[in-house]
Parts: C-alpha cells; sequence; structure tokens
C-alpha cells in the first residue's frame, strides 16, 4: 500500500537505528505521546533496535485509557436506564467503569452498538427515530472534527433524536502536565502525527521552550518513528529543544483548517478528568452551549457519579512515563485483556495490551 | 484511536460541503469517506481517513523529499551524516 509498505522498508529502519546509535553518546529518555506510536514501537520492535541509554517511555495518547470511569459509568446507565442506543468505538467497550463495563450492560439488555464511525451514529439515528441514539465521543484533537461533523451533519439534516457523550481531551495540557511533574523523567518527545494533521504545530513550541524539551512531530510507520526519535536525539545531544516537524507529508504548519472551524464551532475548551492522572485544566472538550440540543449530558441530565479512585491499576504512571507495564504487580496475573484492572490493558492503544500481546504478557 | 490510513479517491459525489463524500480504495478495499475536511481532494489523491473521514490530502512532494533524504542518508550510512537540516 502505498505511503505505507515504504515507511517498513528494513533497509531503511536499520539505516536509522545505525544512525540514531552513532550519534548517541549520553543516556536519554524520550517520550512517544500516542498509543498507535507505542503499539508499533512494540509491535516491530523498534525499541530493540535502539542503543541501550535510550529509553523510549508510553505516554496517554490512548483516548480509551485515559476517559473516566464515570463517563463509562454515564454510557451504561444511558444504554440500561434511558433505553438509548448506545454507540461507542470497539476499544471502549470492555473497559471496566466503577460498577460494569459496556459489554456487560449489552448482556444485560442494553442496545450497544460498535461504529467505526461517528457519522454511521446518526445514520443510525436516522434509521431509528422513535429512539434515542448517543455517540460516545471519546477522543483527542485528530477524532474532535468527526464528532462535531457528525452533531453538524444531524442539525443540517433533522436528525433530533441524536446527541453524543463527550470525552475529548487534548494532548499539549498533558504534555505540560508531564515535564511539570517533580518525577517526571521525559526529556523530549515525539508528538502525535495526526493531533498535528489537525491542530498544526504552533501549540509546541512554548512547550519546548518553556520545559527545554525538543519536540518532533511524527508519524506512525516504523521509519517515522526512527526518523523521530533520530531528529529528537539529535537535539538533546547538541543541547537544542526546537519543534521539528518529521510528517511532512500529513502535517502543515497551520493544521487543518475546515477541521479546526467544525471543532471550533461546536466544542469549547474544559477542565477534563483523566483517568488515572486525574484533572488537568483546560484540557479537553465539551459541547458547547449552541448545540447543547446534541449533548448527551443535558438531555438526558445525567448523575454525576463520585469517583471510587480506589484501583490496583498504575495506568497513571505508566501514562506520565514514570513507570513501564512490566513494573506492575499485576501486569500479566490479575490484569490481562480478557479481564482488565485498568483501559491500558483493554485498548489497541494502551502501553499494557501491546507489551502483553507482543511481549509475552506475564513470561517477562 | 488516532489511527488514519492513506487511501486512494476513486470518485466524488455530493456539492453540499457538510455531506461531500468519496469512494477511497485502500488496497483495493472501498469505503465511503467524507470529504467535508479536504474538499480540495481529487480523484487519483491520497487521503489520509480517520474514522471515516479524510483529515487530510498526502503532499506527494513532501513525502518523496522525504523518502530521498532518507534514502541519501542510506547511501552514505557508514560515512559521516551531514546535517541537512531535517525533511
Amino acid at each position: 500500500m502505498k505511503y505505507v509498505d515504504e515507511y517498513r522498508d528494513a533497509a531503511l529502519v536499520h539505516t536509522l537505528a545505525a544512525s540514531i546509535a552513532r550519534i548517541t553518546t549520553r543516556p536519554w529518555t524520550i517520550m512517544e505521546i500516542c498509543g498507535g506510536q507505542t503499539h508499533a514501537i512494540v509491535k516491530f520492535g523498534l525499541d530493540e533496535l535502539l542503543p541501550e541509554n535510550i529509553t523510549l517511555v508510553h505516554g496517554p495518547g490512548c483516548p480509551v485509557c485515559v476517559t473516566s470511569a464515570e463517563l463509562i459509568d454515564q454510557a451504561v446507565e444511558l444504554a440500561i436506564d434511558h433505553g438509548a442506543i448506545l454507540c461507542s468505538f470497539g476499544d471502549m467497550l470492555r473497559v471496566p467503569g466503577n460498577t460494569i463495563d459496556l459489554l456487560t450492560a449489552k448482556a444485560r439488555g442494553g442496545d450497544v452498538r460498535i461504529v467505526y464511525s461517528p457519522l454511521d451514529a446518526v445514520a443510525i439515528a436516522r434509521e431509528n427515530p422513535t429512539k434515542q441514539v448517543v455517540f460516545f465521543a471519546v477522543g483527542f484533537e485528530t477524532t474532535a472534527p468527526a464528532n462535531g461533523m457528525a452533531v453538524l451533519q444531524a442539525e443540517h439534516t433533522g436528525v433530533v433524536n441524536f446527541s453524543i457523550l463527550t470525552s475529548h481531551v487534548l494532548v499539549p495540557p498533558a504534555m505540560r502536565a508531564i515535564l511539570g511533574a517533580a518525577d517526571n523523567r521525559v526529556q523530549g518527545f515525539l508528538a502525535a502525527g495526526h493531533v498535528c494533521t489537525i491542530m498544526g504545530t504552533a501549540e509546541y513550541g512554548p512547550i519546548a521552550r518553556e520545559y527545554d524539551a525538543p519536540i518532533i512531530i511524527t508519524g506512525f510507520e516504523p521509519v517515522d518513528i526512527l526518523e523521530g526519535i533520530h531528529l529528537c536525539v539529535k537535539q538533546l545531544e547538541e543541547g537544542r529543544a526546537e519543534v521539528k516537524n518529521a510528517y511532512a507529508r500529513a502535517v502543515r504548519d497551520e493544521g487543518n483548517l475546515h477541521a479546526r472551524r467544525i471543532v471550533e464551532q461546536v466544542f469549547e475548551i474544559t477542565d477534563r478528568d483523566w483517568r488515572g492522572i486525574g484533572v488537568i485544566p483546560e484540557s479537553g472538550l465539551s459541547v458547547r452551549k449552541t448545540y447543547a440540543a446534541y449533548d448527551a449530558n443535558l438531555r438526558f441530565l445525567l448523575k454525576p457519579v463520585s469517583n471510587t479512585g480506589a484501583s490496583e491499576c498504575i495506568s497513571g504512571e505508566i501514562m506520565r512515563g514514570v513507570k513501564k507495564p512490566h513494573d506492575c504487580p499485576a501486569f500479566g496475573k490479575r490484569c490481562q485483556p480478557e479481564h482488565p484492572l485498568g483501559a491500558p490493558m483493554v485498548s489497541s492503544e494502551g502501553a499494557c495490551a501491546a507489551y502483553f500481546r507482543y511481549r509475552g504478557g506475564a513470561d517477562r | 484511536m488516532c489511527l488514519a490510513v492513506p487511501g486512494k479517491v476513486i470518485e466524488i459525489h455530493g456539492d453540499d460541503p457538510l455531506l461531500r463524500s468519496a469512494r477511497v480504495s485502500f488496497a483495493g478495499v472501498i469505503k465511503e469517506v467524507s470529504l467535508t475536511c479536504a474538499p480540495e481532494a481529487k480523484p487519483g489523491d491520497y487521503v489520509l481517513v480517520h474514522v471515516g473521514v479524510a483529515i487530510s490530502v498526502v503532499d506527494e512532494k513532501e513525502a518523496e523529499e522525504t523518502m530521498s533524504y532518507l534514502r541519501q542518508m542510506g547511501e552514505l550510512d557508514g560515512l559521516e551524516i551531514p546535517d541537512s537540516g531535517a525533511p
């Protein structure tokens, strides 16, 4: 497939790994933000090609992982108590809430459906005019335009039985929270390529300068990721901290203005509780008042649910790069994809799921 | 979740900017994709598709430049790597 195969070229991968080894003289810790990058790194064994003194830690860029248990409880409430057709990306179904997960809600008779796109949920609403249809709108900046577009399409085509339960999160505030923490060990970032496809690169300059950390906008294939690491190590070795775009085929400096306009029209910035990490100010999106009719929280007057907080899961430390999945005593034992203690073991982008699948689970 | 896959635009339909879409081929698998966020896409272009929405037209020129820079690096492997500035 064009724009995929050539970025998996083994010769290029080894050239880049050799270049990284050649320029590395000191130990460095680099975080890839996006869970998609984490999976590529672990799946292709890219970390094992790097010199020993380069440590990759895995960031919070897994929307399913950071969606709070309380929001899952609200999704369950919509499916069970309100009889809504609850549409969700498939990854979300097995993530534990404070009580049950959405798969259990489905088993108990809730109409929970997996969709590929929020626009599919609008189509389901159109086909089921007597039912309320709610889309569980999780995601980072990459997904916000699609979710906003679902609201605009519903309004535009007169679909009145559609709404969204929003759990949108933003990358730059999370990077600040990670870099600003007392126990931070991250020295450079691979920024999430597709987030930047939407939002552009302007937000990262101030972060790089303020925290003296190079930020490389990076794609998702092995060659992309190694090139991102190469440019990051180069800057670290030379004592520079700049923003560099290593994913220029998909990222313009200004981002995607059509997409940004939709996000701006439908959503506004809000504080957000990141599962395992806590509340980060101004780190999420909620539906603007002008589109309140499409906000499931207001339409159904959902219960505010209290956070029980008691969990053995160390996802917060993993997603801040302080620990790795194998550091968790429950990893591969009490916590497995079939019966997870936390979201990173469930999501196809979760760091724990990647280690379990590609690094022998409990055996290591 | 932020997964976006490149596919080739086959044909475009609709005029309404909010409902305009394209048939896109992903190595032969055809899907209907919204073009609301990539109205400039033309048949033959590659678009990056995320949850049914084209979020970008792949910039062929930038892709070629990156590849040629990386290949050059491969050819120079073993020699001193020049500071070519990043792609």
